[in-house]
């Protein structure tokens, strides 16, 4: 270790490395090797020198978010890779990569470091097999505890039988005291239960009404998305699939995540046209979320099938009925294309744009509804403000991102801070709000409905006026796409939820050799025990509607 | 914005909602029935409310003769509780189909109900995976007989677009009877609403799905054949645990 302890004082106006030199000047002889990354410099480091490496980039080089643990088997070696960046400027980026040997693949634990990394290694365990040292927990995250075999590795065979117990279904009232002694109380809630969004089942355990400690357990729709895009072509066979990952109508944000990823991997450019119609159909489809997330917040709060969230569903129908007249579809949109989108806006074009104007003229007199059933009602601003606390410095440990993220005053939106589409031509704000509760939460969702409208009127506006014969939607893109052996891309996009980010790696053939996803659910949700223990349970519940997670993209 | 005044009345009258009219809201009195409130209220004049045209139709007997099994048929199809249950992509367009503008309560079938014991039919809307199989059986199991399955999309008929996944149950079929099957990724609103109605049909007509042994079962461990996968977790697992067991080399 050549470099020396730099001291808190003169740390403050210091540029901070950035290129891949200067990091390896920085991280010294910790780097063993030198990888390029499209998307980052990549350092290979010893295994047992992980959390020493992910330290000196937190603390030295401003790295302070662990977006994505990406583990993978390739002929000679396991390979887990940390994606690095920073809230503060997402274009920096750092890939650590750390090479395991076959017949021991043992690597240090980053979970010190970064509380994120505690289910990103418990997932590369459970669907690689790698081995991570120091983890507080190590066992399946996705897949029964019972399972054999890691489906993911290369020798994974797929017929063989499989037996899954019942066991977590325990009658709780049989054995329901935890600790001998003690008086806490065990509860399932879940997997079947309509308070958690889907099938997630959380592991409860009650001292009287007080939580005492609670463990997520996901894994009840894990339905092989990374699988499957990874037996699929780049050009057109894995563009469905990512409707499926958030499937609360987020579609077109979630193809745009596997679109920018495989673009950048491919160079290739996407018109300006097209980019202005996925801008206007992304943020459609991040009105319809957001909705959902209200109604089924406010279904959670006050318990039943009352008008918010039928007016929530109201007004998600209208944008389902534009998005319908865009893609033909419903939910399912298959809309995106590498290179641009499948076809034009629907003819007669002015129809079409007096539908969307006429839904802009209704959307702030129903977003004022929401603010006088919701917010401004005293009965869900005593359940929510103060409840579920999550603060900034928790949440960036976690990896929480979008409105999670911006509801505790994390001003970070991949919108504006690693600009992609038509995003940086547009006037728009990145809402935040600092009360870092369950009510901030749900403000930044109601306050990002009004900044969508706005880019997208703004869409409207340059599309109106787009000269007939320069409306090209769809770059040259060739029938058949083999990207160069061994180049690898992270990239993300800002999802309803958060960062949305997709790890390709290319192996010279016309499929991907790894596919990974970055889902902000999955991070958003680590952090519910954080934000519920020791709190009273009706406020676990307002919890996790604020979250705001769908299953899909959890488990994938 | 493009956002009018409040004050000013938006130019399209069919897109009013109702807070925004001017008018109040008045019934016109003249075209309301007035017999039987006559009749109370003076005192006088026959109070004729059970004599309806069906009555007359039968003449003075007040019953009306069926088959019980009929009736109950009728019953059961006239007014289905279903299992609030959502597990995927399914169960968004479920809600869509639950709540306004489709609105599944017009046709008798739009009560959600939270817990399986009050309910007698459940919309599989999803994918079924490993992990959840065995719960869903558990949910399905504990319903009220008799009861009623409407498989929701493609991921139900076969294991739709995740089929070749190593964790994905080929159909729900495998597990519970499935009386209707709405095929779709996802289905409409529409379609599943035409499901439900077929279902009311085959309920009264008093068909449903035969209950037969599903290849995927609930068993108790020590009931498994003793093969290696089962010598391998007899240490993890009890003897009398409910386990299921997957042969993915015969699943279709």
């Amino acid at each position: 270790m050549s470099l020396e302890e730099p001291t808190p004082e003169d740390g403050a106006v210091e540029v901070l490395p950035t290129t891949g030199d200067e990091i390896a000047e920085l991280l010294g002889d910790l780097v063993v090797d030198r990888e390029e990354h499209v998307n980052a410099p990549g350092f290979v480091i010893r295994p047992d020198t992980v959390q020493e490496t992910l330290r000196r980039l937190r603390d030295e080089a401003g790295f302070d978010h662990l977006s994505c643990v990406t583990a993978e088997e390739r002929e000679d070696r396991y390979e887990s890779i940390y994606h690095l960046t920073s809230f503060d400027d997402r274009q920096r980026e750092a890939s650590v990569i750390v090479p395991t040997t076959k017949d021991d693949p043992v690597s240090e634990s980053a979970e010190p470091v970064f509380r994120t990394a505690d289910w990103h290694e418990r997932e590369a365990y459970d669907l690689i097999g790698i081995d991570y040292d120091d983890h507080p927990d190590l066992r399946r995250i996705l897949l029964p505890d019972t399972w054999q075999g890691h489906p993911l590795s290369q020798n994974y065979d797929q017929d063989r039988p499989q037996i899954v117990t019942l066991k977590e279904w325990e009658n709780p009232l049989a054995d329901d005291h935890r600790e001998e002694e003690g008086d806490t109380m065990y509860v399932n809630i879940g997997p079947h239960h309509p308070a958690t969004h889907g099938v997630l089942h959380v592991k409860t355990v009650l001292d009287g009404e007080q939580v005492a400690d609670v463990d997520p357990d996901i894994g009840y729709l894990h339905r092989c998305e990374e699988q499957m895009c990874q037996t699929k072509t780049y050009r057109h066979q894995i563009m469905p699939y990512p409707d499926r990952w958030d499937y609360a109508s987020s579609g077109l944000l979630n193809e745009w995540a596997y679109a920018r990823a495989a673009e950048d991997l491919n160079d290739i450019e996407v018109p300006e046209y097209a980019q202005i119609i996925r801008t206007m159909g992304a943020e459609f489809c991040r009105i319809a979320s957001h909705m959902l997330a209200v109604g089924t917040f406010a279904l959670d709060v006050y318990g039943d099938f009352t008008a918010i969230f039928m007016y929530a569903m109201r007004d998600r129908e209208k944008v389902q009925s534009v998005l319908e007249e865009l893609t033909g579809q419903r939910m399912m949109f298959n809309y995106f294309r590498l290179g641009g989108v499948v076809w034009d806006l629907p003819e007669p074009r002015e129809d079409f744009f007096e539908m969307i104007r006429d839904y802009l003229d209704e959307l702030p007199q129903a977003v004022e509804e929401y603010h006088d059933l919701i917010t401004s009602n005293e009965i869900l601003q005593a359940r929510t403000i103060d409840t579920g606390v999550l603060p900034p410095e928790v949440a960036k440990s976690y990896g929480a991102t979008g409105p999670v993220a911006r509801g505790s005053g994390i001003d970070y939106d991949l919108r504006r801070d690693d600009p992609y589409g038509y995003y940086d031509e547009l006037e728009w704000d990145v809402i935040t709000e600092d009360g870092c509760d369950n009510f901030s939460r749900l403000l930044v969702r109601l306050r990002e409905v009004e900044e969508s409208a706005k880019i997208i009127e703004q869409c409207l506006d340059l599309l109106e006026d787009w000269p007939e014969d320069e409306r090209n939607i769809q770059a040259n893109v060739p029938r058949t796409l083999r990207p160069d052996d061994d180049t690898e891309i992270y990239r993300a996009v800002e999802a309803a939820k958060g960062e949305l980010g997709i790890y390709i790696r290319a192996d010279g053939t016309e499929k991907p050799g790894r596919f990974k996803i970055r889902s902000p659910c999955f991070s958003n949700l680590q952090t519910l025990p954080e934000m519920s223990t020791g709190e009273y349970i009706p406020d676990m519940v307002a919890s996790l509607g604020s979250l705001d997670i769908v299953l899909g993209e959890v488990d994938r | 914005m493009g956002q009018k005044p409040a004050g000013e009345p938006p130019e399209d009258g069919e897109k009013r909602m109702s807070s925004e009219r001017d008018t109040p809201f008045v019934t016109d009195d003249t075209q309301v029935q007035t017999d039987t409130r006559d009749a109370r209220m003076t005192g006088g004049g026959a109070d004729n409310r059970f004599n309806s045209k069906l009555r007359e139709a039968f003449g003075s007997s007040p019953f009306i003769l069926t088959k019980f099994d009929q009736f109950m048929n009728w019953v059961r199809g006239s007014s289905m509780f279903m299992l609030q249950f959502g597990i995927a992509c399914c169960s968004i367009e479920m809600m869509h189909t639950y709540s306004v503008k489709h609105d599944l309560d017009r046709f008798a079938a739009g009560v959600p109900r939270a817990s399986p014991r009050q309910a007698d039919v459940i919309i599989v809307p999803g994918t079924i995976v490993s992990k959840f199989a065995p719960r869903m059986k558990r949910v399905y199991d504990q319903m009220p007989e008799p009861k009623f399955v409407v498989g929701m999309g493609s991921c139900t008929i076969s294991g739709g677009p995740f089929q070749e996944g190593y964790n994905v149950i080929k159909g729900a079929e495998e597990v519970i009877p499935v009386d209707i099957h709405v095929p779709g990724c996802p289905p409409r609103p529409e379609a599943l609403i035409y499901g439900v109605a077929k279902l009311q049909q085959r309920i009264a007509e008093g068909e449903s799905s035969p209950v037969t042994v599903k290849p995927y079962e609930l068993e108790q461990f020590n009931d498994l054949e003793r093969d290696e996968i089962v010598e391998k977790l007899a240490d993890q697992i009890d003897e009398d645990d409910l386990v299921m067991r997957y042969n993915w080399a015969d699943s279709p």
